[in-house]
């Protein structure tokens, strides 16, 4: 819907591989050192950023998510500041499409026109936010749609086919398929479980069908990937950045370095993925 | 509130959606949604199916031990020297608070459906010594998220719920107190979603739960409206109850919201005062947000995040309530007010020493205003107090501020 998320998964297909979507929490551990991460993400191999949203109260999230959200709210992190992590991030990047996670409180807070206003300005081109089921489109979704940001839904393995055309009705971008009943950090499913469920999906909707949840290696990306139109790394990321840190949770030297050394790794798996399919 | 369009009734709500007014709702994660439609429906069937009725009503009488005694506070009365004072003696049912009323009704529902394991969350253990309770008498495995500081001054009850045969896991995260403890249940809940079964324990989550327990605590309401209608041939002026989630108050609220005569009034935790962050007074001194599957009034700060409450009392430190009662607020027909910790120690001694009764530190906020207003009402009026709980979870908090060994 928004041509930047389109022209990056036409651009995909047409390179025949899937994208690797990366996750990060903005303000984690500080504003400076997320924004710079933010700008490595695409020479890294990050085809799409996903850009965490603290929230005080993250109930899907593992402890991995849960601390980092805690660091960025410790360094002063605020919704505002955010979307001015994404436009800062535009002012040097106006293709990498940019999708905002979290969960709706702070956006309530916020206000919802006016943080639809202010994400569009500051170039954001999706949102998923957990805790708003299509049984609650009426708050963000609608609104969202009405000026052209995506609402990106989750599926997870309890949508069946029954409730999956409720799911996908007003979701747009791409759909994301949680890869088991649990929370962000857990470990990975059976792929071949995965790819079943993407099928499955697949067979409701035209648009990109990507994975997350339990991803955290090359070789996950690659797995997933085969049959993913996409593979989301978020706790692998953010575990990699609360390694880097000083004994206090400051940035380290290396901090940046350390989450673009995890992200090319990453990239080889999606770049391998279709070669897996192939066999 | 002059305003606001008075409904025909207060007691209709929540709508198909969950909301009462503008609260209420089911903000939660794609992962929970089928699971909450299905209990919704099971709860639909169970509400009029008489066979669910009936056990219902058994366990109730022969289990819990109701009715629960209405109760002349003739002393406390005499000393404050105004209105009659009633007390709802819910600390009298088994495991010692209202939360069994509950427990109860969900863990039947809970068979129903088919799940074979149960979570709760708890805060002051009350809660979660009534569904350890419940778990062993259908025979669940259960699992007991508590904040760890909770852990730390409700030890008894930490105690009693591991007799019962439940594991108790406490949450560091946080301030490590209820809404923390509730955040690690819906963790484990969507991991778990195929055999275990969530019993929140107040009014409060997605819709159905804050109609369904609600409508499980109404009994509280019935019967109180009931004895007091034989004791003294009419409705109480006032009705008061303590407020942390909401289960209890709403549970005595709801039977006499339509009776206009009938004042209500919740008492939250002031806390160390409303000035600073060291409260729980979410409708005195929140704002309306999303927590928790709901939309209600809470503790956050203009971020949006939610803050950690501070009171005395375990069960009243949680920065949410009910959505109902946001919504009674909103329209007025029940007033909120704030309860200093101090006030509320002070009401604990009291009553111990003037009924024998020892209270526990959440109905204790409720006793503190009924200390307040009575004396300023006329010899014939009536307040009504539901006395949620017993206090002996709490003597060595209260044992350990007034310095006394133990
Ligand atoms: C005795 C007692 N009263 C009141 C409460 C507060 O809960 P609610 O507002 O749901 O009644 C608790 C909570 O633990 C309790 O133990």
């Amino acid at each position: 819907m928004t041509a930047r998320m389109d022209n990056r998964f036409a651009a995909l297909k047409a390179e025949g591989r899937p994208a690797l979507i990366t996750y990060f929490m903005g303000g984690d551990p500080d504003f400076e050192t997320s924004l710079n991460i933010m700008k490595a993400l695409p020479g890294a191999g990050a085809d799409v950023i996903e850009l965490g949203m603290p929230f005080s109260d993250p109930m899907a999230d593992g402890p991995a998510i849960q601390m980092a959200g805690q660091r960025a709210l410790k360094g002063g992190q605020t919704l505002s500041k955010t979307l001015e992590l994404a436009r800062k991030f535009r002012e040097g990047d106006n293709e990498t499409p940019i999708v905002m996670m979290g969960y709706y409180n702070p956006i309530y807070v916020y206000g919802v026109d006016k943080f639809l206003d202010d994400a569009i300005s500051a170039g954001i081109d999706g949102l998923i936010v957990v805790d708003l089921p299509p049984e609650m489109d009426d708050e963000l979704c609608i609104p969202a749609l009405a000026k052209g940001i995506n609402f990106i839904r989750l599926a997870t393995p309890t949508t069946d086919d029954k409730r999956l055309p409720a799911v996908l009705k007003n979701t747009s971008g791409f759909v994301y398929y949680v890869s088991m009943n649990g929370i962000t950090g857990s470990a990975l499913p059976d792929p071949s479980l995965v790819s079943g469920a993407v099928k499955r999906i697949k067979g409701h909707t035209k648009l990109p069908v990507c994975v997350g949840f339990g991803v955290k290696t090359a070789d996950h990306a690659k797995a997933i990937g085969a049959a993913a139109d996409g593979v989301v790394v978020g706790s692998a990321i953010v575990a990699q950045i609360a390694g880097s840190l000083t004994k206090d949770g400051a940035a380290g030297p290396d901090t940046v370095a350390a989450v673009s050394t995890l992200v090319r790794g990453l990239a080889t798996g999606v770049r391998a993925a279709r070669l897996v399919a192939a066999e | 509130m002059n305003q606001t369009p008075q409904p025909n009734s207060f007691r209709s709500g929540p709508d198909e959606d969950g909301r009462f007014g503008i609260f209420g709702g089911r903000f939660v994660a794609e992962t929970l949604m089928p699971l909450i439609l299905d209990l919704q429906g099971e709860w639909e069937k169970a509400k009029t199916d008489p066979a669910f009725q009936k056990e219902l009503a058994d366990l109730g009488a022969h289990y819990i031990g109701r009715p629960s005694p209405l109760y002349f506070a003739e002393r406390l009365t005499e000393h404050l020297g105004g209105a009659k004072i009633y007390f709802k003696r819910e600390e009298l049912n088994h495991t010692g608070s209202h939360k069994i009323n509950n427990c109860i009704g969900q863990i039947l529902l809970a068979k129903r459906m088919g799940k074979t394991r149960i979570i709760a969350e708890t805060g002051a253990g009350q809660h979660g010594v009534a569904s350890a309770t419940v778990a062993a008498r259908f025979g669940f495995p259960c699992v007991v998220y508590m904040g760890a500081t909770d852990v730390e001054r409700q030890a008894p009850n930490v105690f009693r719920m591991k007799l019962l045969g439940a594991e108790v896991k406490p949450v560091t995260a946080g301030n490590g107190t209820l809404k923390d403890a509730m955040n690690e249940a819906l963790r484990d809940w969507v991991t778990n979603v195929d055999d275990t079964y969530y019993l929140i324990g107040t009014a409060a989550g997605p819709h159905p739960y804050p109609e369904m327990v609600r409508d499980f605590q109404s009994v509280i309401g019935v019967e109180a409206r009931e004895q007091i209608l034989e004791a003294e041939g009419r409705l109480p002026d006032v009705v008061i109850a303590a407020v942390g989630g909401g289960s209890n108050a709403i549970g005595i609220f709801h039977p006499f919201l339509d009776d206009q005569e009938v004042k209500i009034v919740g008492v939250e935790a002031g806390g160390r005062g409303l000035q600073g962050e060291e409260h729980c007074a979410s409708i005195t001194a929140g704002t309306p947000g999303v927590l928790h599957g709901n939309r209600t009034y809470l503790l956050q700060n203009e971020d949006g995040q939610i803050l950690e409450g501070h009171s005395i009392s375990a069960g009243l430190d949680y920065p949410g309530i009910g959505p109902e009662h946001s919504w009674l607020h909103s329209i007025g027909r029940v007033e909120y007010v704030p309860i200093m910790d101090q006030e509320a120690l002070d009401a604990f001694q009291l009553l111990t020493r003037l009924e024998g009764i020892i209270p526990a530190l959440e109905p204790s906020h409720a006793l503190a205003e009924v200390i307040k207003r009575a004396p300023k009402m006329g010899k014939e009026e009536i307040i009504l107090m539901n006395l949620s709980g017993r206090g002996d979870k709490d003597i060595f908090t209260v044992g350990k501020i007034l310095g006394m060994e133990l």
